[in-house]
């Protein structure tokens, strides 16, 4: 026979007010196994605590039931007090007849008898109550960084500052994302390449920061603390410990292609880096481009390489890591912009997308900053930038704000200015959002002292006409049709999550939203952690974002990271699946249904080793107790421990009539 | 072939040359249109934006009756337009119907029918293309326009609204100029095949469709057109007949031939140009094609 106590709370008059509490401590007396019980004002202060204590000890309690609040509040308070009193922790439950109860019923006499209930089948359920253990897991020191642009390198930087190893995963040839493919940088107008190449030398160099480039992440296992991933080494054809970075392959290389990092504009070679700042400063072969690959001749580079580290055999490596947790840093893309027919991109050359404005002001770009427009290189007098195309706009593109683009929009109307001192900017906008610190000014300077012209409306058309391009919009502030010959048009083109975030998600076995960002774990209160524990997410794959939100949610991150890695070991709740092997007929709804990968199938072997029987099996440590497996089950074979089906059936039993 | 035929009400008065052609060349291509009996007013675009009942009615008792008369006479399953406001407003309808079965309740209601939304509603340039084949018509084409440069103008209702009409991309649609070039026509491509005339404000502000319509000659004119092809009898009157008031405003301007594709195709597909009627064309074509060597 259990020894059950029952606390009945006051909580002030929160409780007690709609609640007879008395009258419930007095009635749960003639409950079965219950040996004690009291009502006290406040069980969750500190005399509180202490009484429970005693009680347990005085009348050898071997479970407890708080009637109080939502466990959310106070069940950890009071499991901790009972555990200091010798009991297991997982032997207290807690009757919640605060905010269903006592807060949403006026009426006295009805809170009463809800609180009975709700008591009596806490006690019910605390008598089948198992003691449990919590799980005890070993934690891997070593993090991994996916990407390897601005989050990527910021959390891995943060990570490393703190003496914890980690690996950056970044698939392009070098680290720098779209953050290096900036000009310069709202709402101080500094060079993006100048406060970004600092960084990425410096994780080159930092000790603790191994960088694999041209790589991905294929396959991973494990769970939170002793993760393996599988990453594949795409083949460089370059052998990147002898390259001294000298780059007289790519001067040499015969073969030129369109460079992808100058958004088509420059050209590049079959052999090189997509620009001189690269890291790491290593040339990687186009195996789709290289005159060699395709007709078996040329090996010109490998001829004019002086440490000889051409290597045209090269496979790709599979490096297989461990690690203890991961940060999710992959960045974004931009929409593709074939279906705005409406502003003539691709048909006319001067309708440009504002990466392609980033490198025509790049002092590095295709123009080496100067503004000349595609066509034919003459500087434009008049440019109109297009706000919001592709956001806001649930028809053709999305429904989310991109949240960047009035900042870039403003900045890039001041670059323009500051280099073409006569010309005019104008700006189609829907709203100008410029929430953050100083952004608001930095609009306010583009339109007060560059001169930028704000036009409230969209454009229904552009077209050419002679070498002008013709943008027909609205003035909706003023009610009438617009229509500016300019000579160039930029695009503030929506962000939209990488093309195969969804495919990554499902190899990390994290979450993601209809739009293919990962999600977040809370919106509010857990906005850096994924809902898979030990993978956490930084920058733009979660949501569009800018570059000191980017920075800043890195570094929360990677301090997550921290916390994880510096115990020695993780403890964690032990209410996980568990399978009764025995009853098992291996249908696998339960591997099927688990969202967190955490159920695989186990053979039972005879004695010979013969497997004569598959049985499902939970990994304790991925399980997160959610209960899907339990409730998909038809053999009731998987139960969650503490909350399994005889407990469950003991509340419902107390309720009947 | 026999298809079920809509002509709407511009077509029998107006548009009468339109239909002329049409009928002509479909002969000449090995199919007939039969035209529905006992038919009414679409309605044309206005009534839909009102979203009313009565909006909906007129252009399914149509979409109703080229059902019934194709299952009666053992024609194709389908209806065939020429008038672009009357293929605008049909497609639409069809698209209100299978988007909201409610609303397609309340019209069966309102006309005693059980219409499905599903008369498969074409146009005649869609019949050139998908049944026909422009290759056919290449082959049947006994008078190639060489030489002549012809500017295909869409305007709005054959390409928009583009999700509920759908017959082609509507900045950089291909089916006009498809035809145009297996009639050995040299299409001129430009900037406002897709642009309003103007439309119905012809009625209530005659400048401002003169105004639209002349954006449109212009950028053809720029483009190096000859002639302008048309599709749609009220494009046809905006931008031919409002030439005049144009000049007032734009005296530089040159006076442009607007034509419909079917009087081309006609041509080219053999018919005499003595049978051709230019009754609507205020500009006339006929010393255009002369000075090209095709009359």
């Amino acid at each position: 026979m259990s020894r059950v106590g029952v606390f009945v709370c006051h909580c002030g008059t929160n409780i007690s007010a709609t609640v007879d509490v008395a009258k419930v401590a007095e009635e749960m007396k003639n409950q079965p196994g219950v040996v004690y019980t009291e009502d006290y004002k406040f069980m969750c202060s500190s005399p509180g605590q202490g009484k429970l204590k005693e009680i347990i000890d005085e009348h050898k309690l071997d479970s407890v039931v708080i009637a109080a609040c939502s466990p959310h509040m106070h069940e950890k308070t009071f499991r901790n007090a009972a555990e200091a009193a010798g009991l297991n922790s997982f032997k207290v439950e807690m009757a919640n007849i605060r905010e269903q109860c006592s807060w949403v019923h006026p009426d006295k006499a009805e809170g009463t008898v809800k609180s009975l209930d709700l008591t009596k089948k806490m006690i019910e359920k605390v008598r089948l109550n198992e003691e449990l253990d919590k799980i005890v897991m070993p934690v891997t020191k070593k993090a991994l960084v996916i990407g390897g642009g601005i989050a990527g390198i910021q959390a891995a930087l943060d990570i490393a500052a703190a003496g914890t190893e980690v690996i950056i995963v970044e698939k392009d040839v070098t680290l720098g994302g779209h953050m290096i493919q900036l000009s310069e940088t709202f709402p101080t107008l500094d060079c993006s390449q100048c406060i970004m190449t600092p960084k990425m030398v410096e994780a080159s160099l930092n000790p603790n920061i191994t960088i694999y480039t041209y790589a991905e992440v294929e396959a991973l296992d494990g769970y939170v603390g002793n993760f393996r991933a599988r990453i594949r080494r795409k083949a460089k054809s370059v052998v990147e410990e002898d390259c001294t970075g000298c780059g007289i392959c790519q001067e040499k290389c015969p073969k030129k292609v369109d460079n992808p990092f100058e958004m088509g504009h420059g050209k590049s070679k079959a052999i090189a880096v997509p620009f001189p700042q690269a890291v790491p400063n290593v040339p990687v072969i186009d195996r789709d481009s290289c005159i060699y690959y395709k007709t078996g001749k040329c090996r010109i580079c490998e001829k004019v390489c002086g440490p000889k580290c051409i290597d045209f055999d090269q496979q790709d490596e599979i490096v297989n890591v461990d690690i203890g947790a991961i940060v999710v840093a992959t960045g974004y893309d931009t929409m593709p912009l074939d279906r705005f027919g409406e502003y003539g991109y691709g048909k006319y050359k001067d309708v440009i997308d504002g990466l392609t404005f980033e490198r025509m002001a790049s002092a590095a770009g295709f123009t080496e900053g100067e503004m000349k427009r595609p066509s034919d290189g003459k500087t434009p007098e008049t440019v109109v930038f297009i706000q919001c195309v592709g956001s806001r706009d649930e028809s053709k593109g999305v429904s989310y704000c991109s949240k960047i683009c009035c900042m870039y929009s403003a900045k890039q109307t001041m670059l323009y200015k500051h280099k073409v001192h006569h010309g005019k900017a104008h700006v189609f906008y829907m709203d100008i959002r410029a929430g953050g610190k100083n952004y608001e000014e930095f609009v306010r300077r583009a339109i007060e002292e560059d001169d930028a012209n704000y036009i409230r409306g969209r454009v229904s058309r552009v077209y050419e006409k002679g070498d002008k391009l013709i943008v027909k919009g609205a003035d909706t502030l003023s009610g009438r049709p617009v229509t500016i010959e300019a000579d160039m048009v930029v695009l503030a083109t929506a962000m939209t999550a990488r093309k195969g975030a969804d495919k990554l998600a499902q190899t990390l076995g994290i979450s993601y939203d209809r739009y293919n960002f990962f999600s977040e774990s809370h919106p509010k209160l857990r906005p850096v952690e994924t809902n898979t524990a030990g993978i956490f997410l930084a920058g733009a794959c979660q949501a569009p974002k800018d570059v000191p939100e980017t920075v800043a949610q890195a570094s929360a991150a990677a301090s997550k990271v921290l916390g994880l890695l510096s115990q020695e070991t993780l403890k964690r709740e032990p209410i996980t699946a568990e399978v009764n092997e025995a009853n098992c007929i291996a249908c696998f709804d339960c591997l099927n249904i688990c969202p967190y990968g955490a159920i695989t199938s186990k053979g039972i072997t005879d004695r010979d080793g013969n497997i004569i029987k598959e049985v499902a099996e939970v990994n304790p440590g991925v399980c997160q107790g959610c209960g899907l497996c339990n409730a998909a089950c038809r053999s009731k074979t998987i139960e969650l421990r503490g909350f399994k089906d005889n407990q469950i059936y003991a509340e419902i039993n107390s309720l009947a009539v | 072939m026999k298809i079920p035929y809509y002509p709407g009400c511009t077509l029998n008065t107006n548009a009468k040359d339109l239909q002329e052609c049409a009928e002509f060349s479909a002969e000449a291509l090995g199919f007939s249109m039969v035209e529905m009996p006992d038919w009414n007013c679409c309605g044309a675009s206005l009534p839909l934006t009102a979203n009313s009942a009565m909006g909906y009615a007129g252009p399914t008792n149509v979409l109703i009756g080229a059902k019934e008369e194709g299952q009666k006479e053992g024609l194709e399953d389908k209806l065939v337009t020429l008038c672009a406001v009357c293929y605008n407003v049909l497609k639409r309808t069809n698209y209100a119907f299978n988007k909201d079965a409610a609303k397609l309740d309340t019209i069966n209601s309102l006309l005693e029918s059980d219409y499905k939304g599903d008369t498969n509603v074409v146009h005649f340039l869609e019949v050139l293309r998908d049944d026909i084949g422009f290759d056919k018509v290449k082959e049947s084409v006994s008078k190639e326009l060489k030489g002549l440069k012809v500017a295909p103008y869409y305007g709005c209702f054959l390409l928009r609204p583009h999700e509920e009409v759908g017959l082609d991309d509507p900045y950089a649609p291909t089916i006009f100029e498809g035809l145009l070039k297996s009639l050995g026509c040299e299409v001129v491509d430009f900037s406002h095949k897709g642009e309003c005339c103007g439309s119905y404000s012809a009625m209530s502000n005659a400048e401002n469709a003169a105004e639209c319509s002349f954006s449109v000659i212009d950028a053809a004119a720029a483009a190096g057109a000859d002639v302008i092809a048309t599709t749609c009898p009220l494009c046809q009157y905006n931008l031919d007949s409002k030439q005049a008031m144009m000049k007032k405003n734009h005296g530089d301007m040159k006076e442009m031939p607007i034509i419909y594709f079917t009087q081309l195709l006609s041509m080219a597909l053999g018919k005499d140009i003595g049978k051709i009627s230019f009754k609507s064309n205020s500009i006339n074509p006929l010393p255009l094609l002369k000075e090209k060597g095709l009359v």
